[in-house]
C-alpha cells in the first residue's frame, strides 16, 4: 500500500537546503514512514532540533516543531515532555550537537529515561561549518581542523547512551533505509528514552576528503563496515575492529521507570491525600 | 510493493542528481540526466521502492499504474 | 477584614509564594547559592498542584528545560544566581526571540566568576540587559524587600505572559536570604494574567504563530493543540520561518522592541516619596532601597529637602521619570552595590540638568544609611 509522506512534510519548504547526496533527507524519509506506522497522533508531536545541518529538519515536518540552540535540543524538549507528557517528542540532533556541545543533555536524558525518541544524525563532521572534526570522526580522518589527520578517540555512542541509563538503543545507516524505519518506528513506541544512531553521509566535506567518495560510494562503505548486531555478538574481538553494529542493541522494558510516569506518582500521591 | 507499482517522478524539480536513486536501483531503470533524474526504462521497474526509500529529496515515488 | 496573619518568610521562599500565586506550573533549574532556596521550595509546592519541577544536569538545560515548558503551555520559571546567569544568557536569548514567556530569576551575588557567593551585590544590572548577545527587548524588576519579592514575582509572571517575554526578577543576597514579617495578600486580591491563546475556532492551516497584532503579541497556541507551527532563533516572518531578508530582521526587532516601549507606563513600576521643595533625590532598587529611605528620612529630620525613588522596574529604565527628577532636582545620589551601572542611564536621561552622584560598594558589604545621609550632607 502507498504510504502519503507528503501529508508529514511542509512542501511549500522543499527542496531542503542539505547538499546532493546528504543523508539527512533519507533520514526524514525514513522518519515520516515510522510516524505513519505508528498510531502516533501528528497534532501531538513535537519535533525539537540544534543547531548544525540537522537542525533545519523540523522545518521540513509538519508538526509542532522547535529549532533551538546548539546543542540544548534534549533540554528545551525534556521541559516540553515534562509539562506535558501526553506529547510525543522527537529530537533530531548530529553527531556534533548531541555529542559534543550537547554530550552532557544527552547522558542526562538517558540517565533520566524520560521519553523522548531522540535520532542522532552521525555523519561523522561538522558539515554546516565547513568540515571541522566532531567527536565521531574517526581517529586518522583528515577534517579541516585536523589537517594532519586527527588525534581524537571517537565515542561508540550505542555504548555511551546505554551506559547512561537509555532503554531503548539502536544504530541504523542509511544505506538501509527499510531497517532504519523500523527502527524509528520501535524507538517511537517504546516508552522511555529511545536513542537511535544513524550512518549518515556527508559526501561534501567529509567522504571526498577520506577517500572514500561521493554519497553512493559512501553507502557502499557504510554497507561494508557495518553488520547485524545479532551476528556482532559472536565475531571475535580482533575482526570488531572498525565495524559497526546495526538494529536493537538494546532494550528494557520499564514503562513505571520511565521520567514523567515516575513524576506523576508524586503527584498522584497528594491527589490521594486530598481524598 | 506490489505487482505493476512502477516508479514516478513526484517531485522531479527537488532533485539534486545525487545518484543514489540510480544506484539502488537493482533493474536500472533510472538513468542521471543533464540536470536531474529522468526514467530510462519504465518496463524494467519492479517497484522495489528502493528508490523511493533511498531518495534524500523526496523526488520518487512509486506508484500502482494499473488502477 | 481579612483573615490573615503575619509570617515570617524569606526573600528566595518569597518569590515560590508568589510565583505559586502567579499560577506558576513548571520550573526547571540547578541549584546555586543563594538561590537554591527557590528551587527547593517550588520542588515541594508544584507537584501539590499537579505542576512540575526538575532539578537539570546544568544551568543551560535550566533555561532551555524552563523555555520548553512554556512552549507546552505551563508558566514556567527558573532561578540561579551570578556564575549561572551568564550560564543561561544564550538560551535566554532564544526565549526573547521565540516570544517565549518565562520568569528568571537572579539572586545577585558578588561577581565576576564565583566571586563571594553569600555576600550581597547588584552587579548584574547591565548583564540582565545586556548579558544575552544581540539587540533586544528586555524587562527586569528587582525588589527591595521580601513582600516586594512575592508582589514583583506576581508581576514578573504577568508581564511575562502577557507580552511574551521573558523576565528578570533580579533580587540580591541581601532580598534573598533576609527574612521578614510579611502579611501576603489573599487569592482573589492578587490579578493574574494569562498569555494569549488562539481562539479555539481559528483556522490553524493558515495560523501565523509570529503574525503583526494590533498589540504586538501574537497569540501563542500550546504545542501539541494542532497548530503544528514551527518555532525557530533565527530571524523568522510571521509564518515562524527564517527568511534571512534584512527587512523581515527588521521588521520582528522593531515587533519586539515596540511591545515593550509601547507599554511603558504598565511595565515600569516605581515608589516615590519626593517633596515639592525637595532638591536632592536619592534613586535606588533592590536591597540599597532600604538604607536610602533612611538616609532620607534621616535627612529631612535635619531638615533638609530630601526625596526618594525606589525603582522596581529596572528594564526598561525609566528615563521619562528620571529626566523629569532631573528638570527639579539639584542633585541626584544613586547608590548602587557595585561599580556605577544603572548610574549611566541616570546620567543619560539627566542630560547635566542635575549632578549625578553614586555611593557604590563592590566588596560584598551593604550600603548603610549613614553612607547615604553623608552624601545628602555634603560631607566627604
Amino acid at each position: 500500500m502507498a504510504v502519503d509522506i507528503y501529508k508529514y512534510l511542509r512542501e511549500d519548504k522543499l527542496p531542503h537546503i542539505w547538499c546532493p547526496g546528504c543523508g539527512h533527507g533519507t533520514i526524514l524519509n525514513s522518519l515520516v514512514r515510522a510516524i505513519d506506522q505508528t498510531d502516533i497522533d501528528p497534532d501531538k508531536t513535537v519535533v525539537v532540533s540544534g543547531i548544525g545541518c540537522s537542525g533545519r529538519a523540523p522545518g521540513y515536518l509538519k508538526f509542532d516543531t522547535l529549532h533551538t540552540t546548539h546543542g540544548r535540543a534534549i533540554a528545551f524538549a525534556t521541559g516540553i515532555k515534562l509539562a506535558n507528557p501526553e506529547l510525543n517528542v522527537i529530537v533530531l540532533t548530529g553527531d556534533g550537537d548531541g555529542s559534543a556541545i550537547g554530550g552532557n543533555h544527552l547522558i542526562h536524558g538517558c540517565r533520566r529515561n524520560i521519553d523522548l525518541t531522540v535520532i542522532l544524525f552521525n555523519n561523522q563532521i561538522y558539515g554546516m561549518t565547513g568540515g571541522q572534526y566532531s567527536p565521531m570522526t574517526p581517529t586518522g580522518a583528515v577534517a579541516t581542523t585536523s589537517p594532519y589527520g586527527n588525534i581524537d578517540q571517537d565515542f561508540d555512542l550505542v555504548d555511551l547512551t546505554r551506559s547512561a541509563g537509555a532503554t531503548f538503543v539502536a544504530r541504523g545507516a542509511t544505506y538501509n533505509p527499510r531497517q532504519m524505519t523500523k527502527l524509528y518506528k520501535e524507538g517511537l513506541e517504546h516508552k522511555g528514552f529511545s536513542f537511535i544512531e544513524t550512518l549518515d553521509q556527508c559526501p561534501v566535506n567529509y567522504g571526498r576528503k577520506n577517500n572514500i567518495g561521493g554519497p553512493t560510494e559512501m553507502l557502499d562503505w557504510q554497507k561494508e563496515h557495518t553488520v547485524p548486531a545479532s551476528k556482532w555478538e559472536k565475531m571475535p574481538e580482533e575482526e570488531k575492529e572498525g565495524i559497526f553494529p546495526l538494529g536493537v542493541i538494546h532494550r528494557k522494558d520499564d514503562p513505571e521507570s520511565e521520567y514523567t510516569a515516575r513524576y506523576q506518582q508524586i503527584i498522584d500521591s497528594f491527589a490521594k491525600e486530598d481524598e | 510493493m506490489a505487482k505493476g507499482d512502477k516508479v514516478t517522478l513526484a517531485n522531479s524539480g527537488w532533485c539534486k542528481r545525487c545518484g543514489i536513486c540510480v544506484h539502488v536501483c537493482p533493474t536500472d531503470v533510472l538513468k542521471l540526466g543533464q540536470d536531474r533524474v529522468e526514467i530510462d526504462d519504465i518496463d524494467k521497474c519492479i517497484g522495489c521502492e528502493n528508490c523511493e526509500l533511498s531518495c534524500p529529496d523526496f523526488v520518487l515515488k512509486v506508484v500502482k499504474v494499473n488502477e | 477584614m481579612s483573615k490573615k496573619e503575619a509570617v515570617l518568610l524569606q526573600g528566595d521562599l518569597a518569590v515560590v509564594e508568589g510565583g505559586m500565586a502567579a499560577g506558576a506550573e513548571f520550573f526547571a533549574g540547578y541549584p546555586i547559592t543563594p538561590a537554591s532556596e527557590i528551587a527547593e521550595g517550588f520542588a515541594r509546592e508544584l507537584p501539590k498542584v499537579g505542576g512540575k519541577f526538575i532539578q537539570m544536569e546544568d544551568e543551560l538545560a535550566g533555561m532551555a528545560c524552563a523555555i520548553g515548558g512554556s512552549l507546552s503551555g505551563k508558566k514556567s520559571i527558573t532561578a540561579t544566581s551570578g556564575p549561572g546567569f551568564s550560564l543561561k544568557q544564550e538560551n535566554l536569548g532564544l526565549g526573547i526571540m521565540i516570544e517565549a514567556p518565562v520568569v528568571v530569576v537572579d539572586v545577585q551575588r558578588v561577581g565576576p566568576s564565583t566571586g563571594l557567593p553569600t555576600s550581597p551585590s547588584q552587579g548584574d544590572v547591565m548583564q540582565a540587559k545586556w548579558g544575552t548577545h544581540g539587540d533586544h527587548p528586555i524587562i527586569a524588576l528587582s525588589p527591595s524587600s521580601v513582600k516586594e519579592a512575592f508582589d514583583l514575582t506576581v508581576k514578573a509572571f504577568n508581564f511575562a505572559e502577557k507580552y511574551r517575554q521573558p523576565v528578570i526578577l533580579l533580587l540580591d543576597e541581601i532580598v534573598g536570604h533576609m527574612r521578614e514579617k510579611v502579611i501576603l495578600p489573599d487569592a482573589d486580591e492578587i490579578e493574574v494574567w494569562d498569555r494569549k491563546r488562539p481562539p479555539a475556532d481559528a483556522d490553524k492551516e493558515n495560523f501565523n504563530p509570529y503574525e503583526w497584532t494590533d498589540d504586538l503579541v501574537p497569540p501563542m497556541p500550546d504545542y501539541g493543540t494542532g497548530f503544528r507551527y514551527h518555532t525557530t532563533g533565527l530571524f523568522h516572518d510571521k509564518t515562524g520561518f527564517p527568511r534571512g531578508t534584512t527587512e523581515d530582521a527588521k521588521k520582528l526587532m522593531d515587533r519586539m522592541t515596540a511591545k515593550i516601549e509601547n507599554n511603558l507606563d504598565e511595565i515600569i513600576l516605581y515608589d516615590e516619596d519626593i517633596r515639592e521643595d525637595d532638591n536632592i533625590v536619592v534613586l535606588s532598587y533592590g536591597s540599597t532601597a532600604r538604607s536610602a529611605v533612611s538616609a532620607v528620612n534621616e535627612a529631612r529630620e535635619n531638615g533638609l529637602n530630601a526625596g526618594w525613588i525606589k525603582l522596581k522596574t529596572i528594564w526598561p529604565f525609566a528615563e521619562e521619570k528620571v529626566s523629569k527628577l532631573a528638570e527639579k532636582a539639584n542633585k541626584i545620589i544613586v547608590p548602587e552595590l557595585n561599580q556605577g551601572q544603572l548610574i549611566r542611564e541616570v546620567e543619560r536621561a539627566a542630560k547635566g540638568q542635575a549632578e549625578v552622584v553614586g555611593i557604590n560598594r563592590y566588596d560584598g558589604t551593604l550600603i548603610k544609611p549613614e553612607h547615604v545621609l553623608a552624601e545628602i550632607e555634603g560631607v566627604k
